[in-house]
């Protein structure tokens, strides 16, 4: 009897060991799109357009949330959309709300809004069921890119395939990116103007990730399309509406800096108490890039690679868009003498 | 126990197959899928045309939909030239002419000579597509086909119904599908098909952002559905005007669309349309916001007649208006192509950058032009005289070549009623729907009318009267019959061919012919399905209700065939029906 149990135990470990592997190859291609307008217009209807301030040059005055409660939570992009602390917010079906900030997670760029009401009962993403991906997975993405969709028209859906799992290493403009955590890369062009704060879903329609703001990758200076997996966010994102989060404001700071400053090159500049404070040295550190150039203490900066710098400010944005390696020619006035410098951007910070 | 394992066993043995199958094995669904995708790209590539302008290193994309050639592009593709070069994917290039154009839409329909069996694209339903569905792309992107197999895109519908605002030109994308397969320079005029390989739009414009004039996942295409209600229009050969209502609208405080603004002179407000109306539905489409007003007016061409529901202090009324033309006639007349290039694709071989066929953020500029720089000026001189033949120009139309064509076709309409030439007036006789008789006489100098102890008189020498009082003018209408029938052409001013429409907003498509002959302006409508006369409105002075007579029955009357039962509408209201009973000629 025992020996017929060891074989029946045999068989049936040899049974699962032998199916499993045509099973998972059978897994991988399963989710063919083949009627997929049912499972997108649930999804749709919990994808919002958001429009706040904006408006000028590069800053658009639209945006995409993410639904994530029955009452109107709104999940979004920490950006200038939100300066004016009211947006507004559009339903796929153009029932329009106006909603309040409620708190943000600077350190990964996350904004929870809240529209205004009460037992709005509201078709909203379940937060206790998102999907973990690897490469290869197909996924749609549903934005508000260039405010195609006005009024009660649902947002704009893509579709692509996840193709790969990083850590973003990103900038925007002169700044890098607050976020450095893992993201989703996509292989479609989810992340245009107006698309941060949209899905990122599976093709049965449960949440990836959050689509991020535009931002070019550090090392290639191409553009990323990523999404933050919603694990990232799904924490905080409970906690902000609990009212029990609070923000690690070092982080946040840190994650904000330009990406290099004057300290990098070795320079103390004046403290900036007044709007245009001269970019005098306070002091350079001594074996530091600055010092090597000989650069001295009460030095005044007058150019940056060519660039008239009026200020201590105008300094820290020149410096803020430089690259690692990037040569760095300073002109200061020393007395009454102009006197060029050159030296060569060190390597990031951190790094 | 033993048979535990042993059905274990049968179980693993029909797993074997399975379970020996190779990891790598592509299962079948996904081989199926694929091999029909090639099959359909297979099928639907011969219909697709990959145009050449003639005067310019510059083309795009288009696809057959008849079998004696006739091709859809975009406007901004066809540019100024008349004639093209057209590859297909047999590797041979052929040539092709103008036939017409809607600027407004960014529609142009060329036609391909030297085969009458082309093949052509099935068409499919644009309103049938939802967000989500599987779509092709093919065309000639970046110019890139020297063998003139057109490249093959693939992708999902983004959205539908969009509105693309017209940013400062005349063109507008209304009512549009929007893709993620990719779209670029070059794509511009080519088919957008459905995974079932059905026609379903005409690829234009794409949306960019600072990531260059190439595809960022958002390219729009017009709707098939739109370019099948212009598509007779088209092949008018007239520069082809889309529709106004003569209103404005707007959303109120409480979200609801209303009438802000509309023209006296507007056949809408004749109906009874006020500022402060709500619309409710248009074209049988509920109106929940502007842009879907927009949307469902951008797909009709001007002087369709369309329903619409307004609600006035709770209450609903429905009318059926005429839509207005968007544009002024001279100003269609004087539309010619883009002064700059942003939307021509050129060779990538030249020194000129990609550019993408049209956007909103640095929209294409359509610029009102002199006459002579417009669609009137001269065929070149390398074009074949064959070819040459195919082409005529006149003020207002693309290629008049192809008026006089569908002209013809459609006037040939009325030789199944007889010979009317040598019986230059007659007489009319019969009862009206109330019983009372009538008699009514049509001649060279006078129409007439007796009825209810009556009579009416509209003398052909003095002013058109609206005669009997609200009719319209039915006296000067019957004698517009009458030159029509008797004269044909040479009774009119002008009589062109103005396209399709389904008559009185109903269902039933007819061809529409307009006449004009000193102040009176005639709209003629042909049976599409028997090619028989059904009817014509009458209109005396622009802007007010015309003299509506429609045909129910067609009667034999001495050799000739005349219609028995005629109704006549003015306004909202039928005036009468004659029932004629004979039909004399008179010396």
């Amino acid at each position: 009897m025992r020996g017929r149990s060891r074989l029946l135990a045999i068989l049936i470990v040899l049974l699962f060991a032998l199916a499993e592997q045509p099973q998972a190859c059978r897994a991988a291609p399963a989710p063919v799109l083949s009627s997929p307008s049912d499972i997108l217009d649930a999804t749709l209807a919990k994808v919002v357009k958001i429009f706040g301030t904006g408006g000028i040059h590069n800053l658009e005055g639209y945006g995409t949330g993410l639904l994530v409660s029955p009452n109107g939570h709104v999940v979004t992009v920490w950006s200038h959309l939100l300066d004016s602390g009211d947006v507004s917010v559009v339903l796929n079906d153009g029932r329009r709300y106006t909603a309040k900030f409620l708190k943000g997670d600077p350190s990964r760029d996350l904004a929870v809004l809240k529209i205004e009401g009460d037992n709005l009962e509201l078709p909203c993403f379940d937060l206790r069921d998102i999907a973990d991906v690897s490469p290869g997975t197909r996924v749609l993405a549903f934005s508000n890119m260039f405010k195609v969709a006005a009024g009660d028209e649902p947002v704009s859906v893509v579709h692509g395939v996840v193709a790969a799992r990083a850590r973003l290493s990103a900038r925007r403009g002169a700044y890098g990116a607050a976020y450095e955590g893992p993201v989703y890369i996509v292989d479609a062009v989810t992340n245009n103007p107006g698309a941060a704060g949209g899905a990122l879903t599976t093709l049965d329609g449960r949440l990836v990730g959050m689509i991020g703001r535009e931002l070019r990758n550090t090392e290639s200076n191409t553009w990323v399309n990523y999404a933050v997996p919603l694990a990232q966010l799904r924490g905080p994102i409970a906690e902000i509406i609990a009212g029990r989060f609070t923000a690690s404001p070092s982080k946040s700071d840190e994650a904000n800096l330009p990406r290099f400053s004057a300290i990098d090159l070795g320079l103390v500049m004046v403290p900036d108490v007044v709007y245009r404070t001269p970019a005098y040295i306070e002091s350079v550190i001594p074996g530091s890039p600055a010092a090597k150039a000989g650069v001295m203490t009460e030095d005044l900066i007058v150019f940056v690679n060519d660039e008239l710098v009026q200020s201590n400010r105008t300094l820290k944005s020149i410096l803020g868009r430089l690259e690692s390696g990037d040569s760095i020619r300073l002109v200061v006035r020393r007395k009454e003498k102009l006197v060029p410098l050159d030296l060569r951007a060190p390597e990031r910070r951190g790094k | 126990m033993l048979r535990t394992i042993g059905t274990l066993l049968v179980v693993l043995v029909a797993w074997w197959p399975e379970v020996t199958a190779r990891a790598d094995e592509v299962v079948p669904a996904v081989r199926n899928a694929e091999r029909a995708r090639v099959a359909t790209i297979a099928k639907l590539a011969p219909t697709v045309v990959a145009v050449f302008q003639r005067s310019a290193p510059a083309g795009g994309s288009g696809v057959l939909i008849t079998r004696d050639g006739y091709a859809l592009t975009n406007f901004h593709v066809a540019g100024e030239d008349q004639f093209f070069k057209c590859g297909l994917s047999d590797g041979k290039l052929y040539d092709a002419v103008l036939v017409g154009v809607d600027p407004t839409g960014d529609v142009a329909l060329i036609k391909l000579v030297g085969r009458d069996d082309f093949p052509t694209a099935t068409w499919g339903d644009s309103d049938a597509v939802r967000p989500g569905d599987w779509v092709y792309v093919l065309g000639n992107p970046f110019l890139l086909a020297s063998d003139f197999q057109p490249t093959t895109t693939y992708g999902i519908v983004s959205g539908v119904h969009r509105y693309q605002y017209p940013a400062n030109t005349i063109l507008e994308y209304t009512d549009c599908l929007q893709v993620d397969a990719s779209v670029n320079p070059g794509n511009s005029g080519g088919p957008l098909f459905n995974g079932a390989g059905e026609l379903i739009g005409i690829n234009g414009r794409i949306s960019i952002a600072q990531r260059g004039r190439v595809n960022a996942g958002a390219g729009y295409a017009i709707s098939i559905n739109q370019i099948r209600n212009f598509l007779g229009d088209l092949r008018s050969g007239r520069i082809v005007d889309h529709a106004s209502l003569g209103a404005t609208v707007s959303r109120d405080s409480h979200g609801a669309i209303v009438v802000s603004q509309i023209l006296d002179e507007s056949d809408a407000y004749r109906r009874g349309l006020r500022v402060d109306d709500e619309i409710v539905s248009f074209a049988g489409r509920p109106i929940h916001s502007v842009n879907q007003f927009k949307n469902v007016l951008g797909i009709f061409p001007e002087a369709w007649k369309v329903a619409l529901v307004y609600r006035r202090e709770g209450e609903k009324h429905e009318i059926r208006v005429r839509l207005r033309s968007l544009h002024a006639k001279s100003e269609m007349a004087e539309l010619s192509a883009p002064e700059e290039q942003p939307p021509r694709e050129r060779r990538p071989d030249r020194p000129a950058p990609p550019q993408a066929p049209n956007d909103k953020k640095q929209p294409r500029r359509l610029p009102r032009r002199s006459r002579e720089k417009s669609f009137t000026h001269r065929p070149e001189a390398d074009v074949s005289d064959k070819l040459k033949a195919l082409y005529a120009t006149k003020p207002g139309f693309a290629n008049y070549y192809f008026n006089r064509v569908e002209l013809s076709r459609v006037l040939r309409g009325l030789d199944a009623w007889g010979d009317f030439h040598s019986r230059p007036a007659w007489e009319l006789s019969g009862g009206l729907a109330t019983g009372a008789p009538f008699r009514c006489i049509l001649s060279g100098a006078f129409a007439s009318l007796e009825t209810g102890g009556k009579t009416y008189l509209q003398q052909l020498d003095q002013d058109p009267q609206d005669e009997p009082a609200g009719s319209g003018g039915l006296l000067v209408a019957l004698n517009q019959l009458r030159l029509l029938l008797t004269q044909r052409e040479k009774a009119f001013a002008s009589l062109v061919y103005f396209g399709r429409e389904p008559l009185d907003g109903g269902s039933e498509p007819v061809d529409v012919v307009v006449s004009s002959l000193g102040s009176i302006d005639c709209r003629w409508y042909f049976s599409v399905a028997t090619g028989a006369l059904a009817g014509f409105d009458t209109r005396l002075v622009e802007d007010t209700d015309d003299c509506q007579i429609r045909f129910r029955e067609i009667g034999t009357f001495e050799g000739v065939r005349f219609p028995s039962e005629i109704v006549v509408r003015h306004g909202e209201s039928e005036y009468a029906t004659f029932h004629v009973l004979h039909l004399k000629e008179r010396r």
